[in-house]
């Protein structure tokens, strides 16, 4: 079975964000495999060894510096990668239509991963364009995968800890939820093998994406104001609990 | 030109979702229709309560009983109905069961999404929602014939306008869905514990909850308020209490109208999940926790101290 897991390059969590240009970021910042996007290459790799023969090819749709997070999956047991070389942002409408011709001109997937959201720009949208795209079925926040003969029994967490347990037929595309797995971290030899691992590049422009009316673009980015100012709410246990429920009552107006 | 707006109503134990009705708030407006689509009740149950927030149309979806939570058939019933009323815009909740419907609507119509949003600009045709962590807020535009969105709940305070509303029904019990069947359903309405997304008041505990048992402490003050209770991340990869209870950059994000931090340090990613909260009460022993130069109140003490003495004071009322 060939397995495609789609891999954001994102900026790490920590990272301060700098806006340039009304629109963009700094991208002199440090990069790293989108967080969900682990858990999907942790999850392949444990279906790869239930499955011998199977293969899993890291496709990412990015700059030239997303092949760093390409070789960081392969580093955890990617088999191989494909970067689709673009030299601005997409939106998920067009970044599932380049995956999906890439994966199709790849090979014929038996499953395709992506992580939950990305951290970055937070769709959680992509999943689900791919799969409508390739009509294949889809889950996301997936939090626990079976794969048997021709099925896939996921369960998908909703909040407070409820999960629905669908079964989809294969091929199917599954977001990776946090719960799905712990992330094996690479160990240095797996880092140098990942090094050795091939990465093809394919130009954007060379998959023929047709221009679409619809879509979304970001036409303004702003740092996000905190405009708290902080108060110190002073006293013994009693007196700061009852300050509290005042301040609950009174001006949250919440009780 | 006359614009018609359609809202995906979220029921909670056979009642609207109060959350529903900040959403409804955000769209109307000057020359447009506001239609609730309802998948999960009759529509005659809900229209008072609908016709009460401007609502003047109701679509009342009929599934197939024994597909009633298959998302992929709510997604074609829904498409169906959006064609068949000229819907133009889609709002539905980002919560849960948003986050695998709209996204499923938005793919099927190769319609732009743009989920968690806290604004919409329905005349210039842009939402407002937050990335990179919580660290900007993005004005995104959108264009194609139908546009969808996810609206943060709580994001907008709901304002009452009388309406009155027709109900239109269709029925969507033929529907198939490839490939994809309910095994089990956790429910839509039957969480027992109120939803941390949606919850107005959230108490939240981190590394100074010392233990899982602590947690009940924050559990008994949260029943008297009807609050939610959180966690950091520390406080999940400790083991103290589940994956799903966890605010932050990988967990839940939150927009409550309070949110309590009991000993909670306030890292980055803590706050890319609960930065957009009304007021921000943090308790904590270490003044230098960083969540005391970011919050409105502070205390510096022990949550474990104060928490209690909440929940006594407002049990003797």
């Amino acid at each position: 079975m060939q397995i495609y897991i789609c891999v954001k390059h994102v900026p790490d969590s920590a990272a301060h964000i700098a806006i340039f240009d009304k629109n963009r970021i700094d991208e002199n910042i440090s990069f790293l495999l989108n967080p969900y996007d682990e858990h999907a290459v942790t999850e392949a790799v444990k279906i790869k060894n239930n499955n011998p023969g199977s293969e899993i090819i890291a496709v990412c749709l990015g700059k030239n510096d997303a092949e760093k997070t390409i070789r960081s999956a392969m580093a955890m047991g990617a088999d191989r990668g494909i970067l689709i070389d673009c030299d601005e942002n997409h939106d998920s409408m067009v970044t599932a239509l380049a995956l999906k011709a890439a994966i199709e001109q790849d090979g014929n997937p038996g499953l395709i991963f992506t992580g939950k959201e990305s951290i970055d720009t937070e769709g959680m949208q992509t999943m689900f364009r791919i799969g409508a795209l390739f009509d294949f079925p889809v889950a996301t926040n997936v939090v626990k995968l079976d794969i048997e003969e021709k099925i896939a029994i996921v369960d998908c967490e909703l909040s407070g800890g409820i999960a629905n347990t669908y079964e989809m037929s294969l091929p199917c595309v599954i977001g990776a939820g946090r719960g799905l797995n712990t992330p094996r971290y690479p160990t240095f030899p797996d880092v140098v093998k990942s090094k050795k691992k091939l990465v093809q590049k394919i130009v954007f422009a060379d998959l023929n994406i047709k221009d679409s009316l619809a879509g979304m673009h970001i036409v303004e980015l702003e740092p996000l104001r905190q405009a708290r100012d902080p108060k110190e709410i002073k006293g013994d246990a009693r007196v700061v609990a009852k300050e509290i429920v005042r301040i609950l009552k009174q001006e949250a107006k919440v009780i | 030109m006359m614009k018609n707006i359609g809202i995906i109503i979220e029921m909670d134990k056979g009642r609207v979702k109060e959350t529903n009705f900040g959403m409804i708030t955000l769209a109307r407006a000057k020359d447009t229709q506001v239609f609730a689509f309802v998948l999960d009740a009759d529509a005659a149950s809900v229209k008072e309560d609908l016709e009460s927030f401007g609502i003047t149309n109701i679509v009342e979806i009929g599934l197939a009983k024994d597909q009633q939570t298959n998302p992929v058939i709510r997604a074609k019933a829904m498409i169906n109905a959006i064609k068949e009323v000229n819907i133009s815009m889609v709002f539905g909740l980002s919560t849960a069961m948003g986050k695998d419907l709209l996204p499923r609507i938005a793919a099927l119509l190769f319609a732009p999404l743009v989920m968690d949003c806290f604004y919409v600009d329905l005349e210039q045709k842009f939402a407002r929602t937050s990335q990179y962590s919580g660290k900007t807020i993005a004005r995104i535009q959108v264009t194609g014939e139908v546009l969808v969105f996810g609206i943060r709940p709580n994001a907008v305070e709901p304002v009452k306008a009388q309406a009155t509303a027709r109900i239109l029904k269709f029925d969507s019990s033929q529907i198939v869905a490839k490939g994809f069947r309910v095994i089990k359903s956790g429910g839509i309405d039957k969480a027992t514990t109120i939803n941390l997304a949606e919850a107005d008041v959230i108490i939240a505990g981190g590394r100074g909850m010392k233990n899982s048992e602590n947690f009940n402490i924050l559990s008994q003050c949260a029943q008297k308020i009807n609050a939610a209770v959180g966690a950091s991340r520390v406080a999940v990869d400790s083991g103290w209490v589940p994956y799903s209870m966890q605010v932050g950059q990988t967990g839940e994000k939150v927009s409550p109208k309070v949110y309590i931090a009991c000993g909670i340090s306030g890292s980055i990613q803590h706050f890319a999940g609960m930065k957009t909260s009304g007021m921000v009460i943090a308790i904590n022993k270490d003044e230098n926790a960083a969540i005391i130069s970011n919050c409105d109140y502070y205390v510096k003490a022990d949550a474990l101290e104060i928490i209690p003495e909440i929940t006594r004071i407002l049990d003797n009322g």
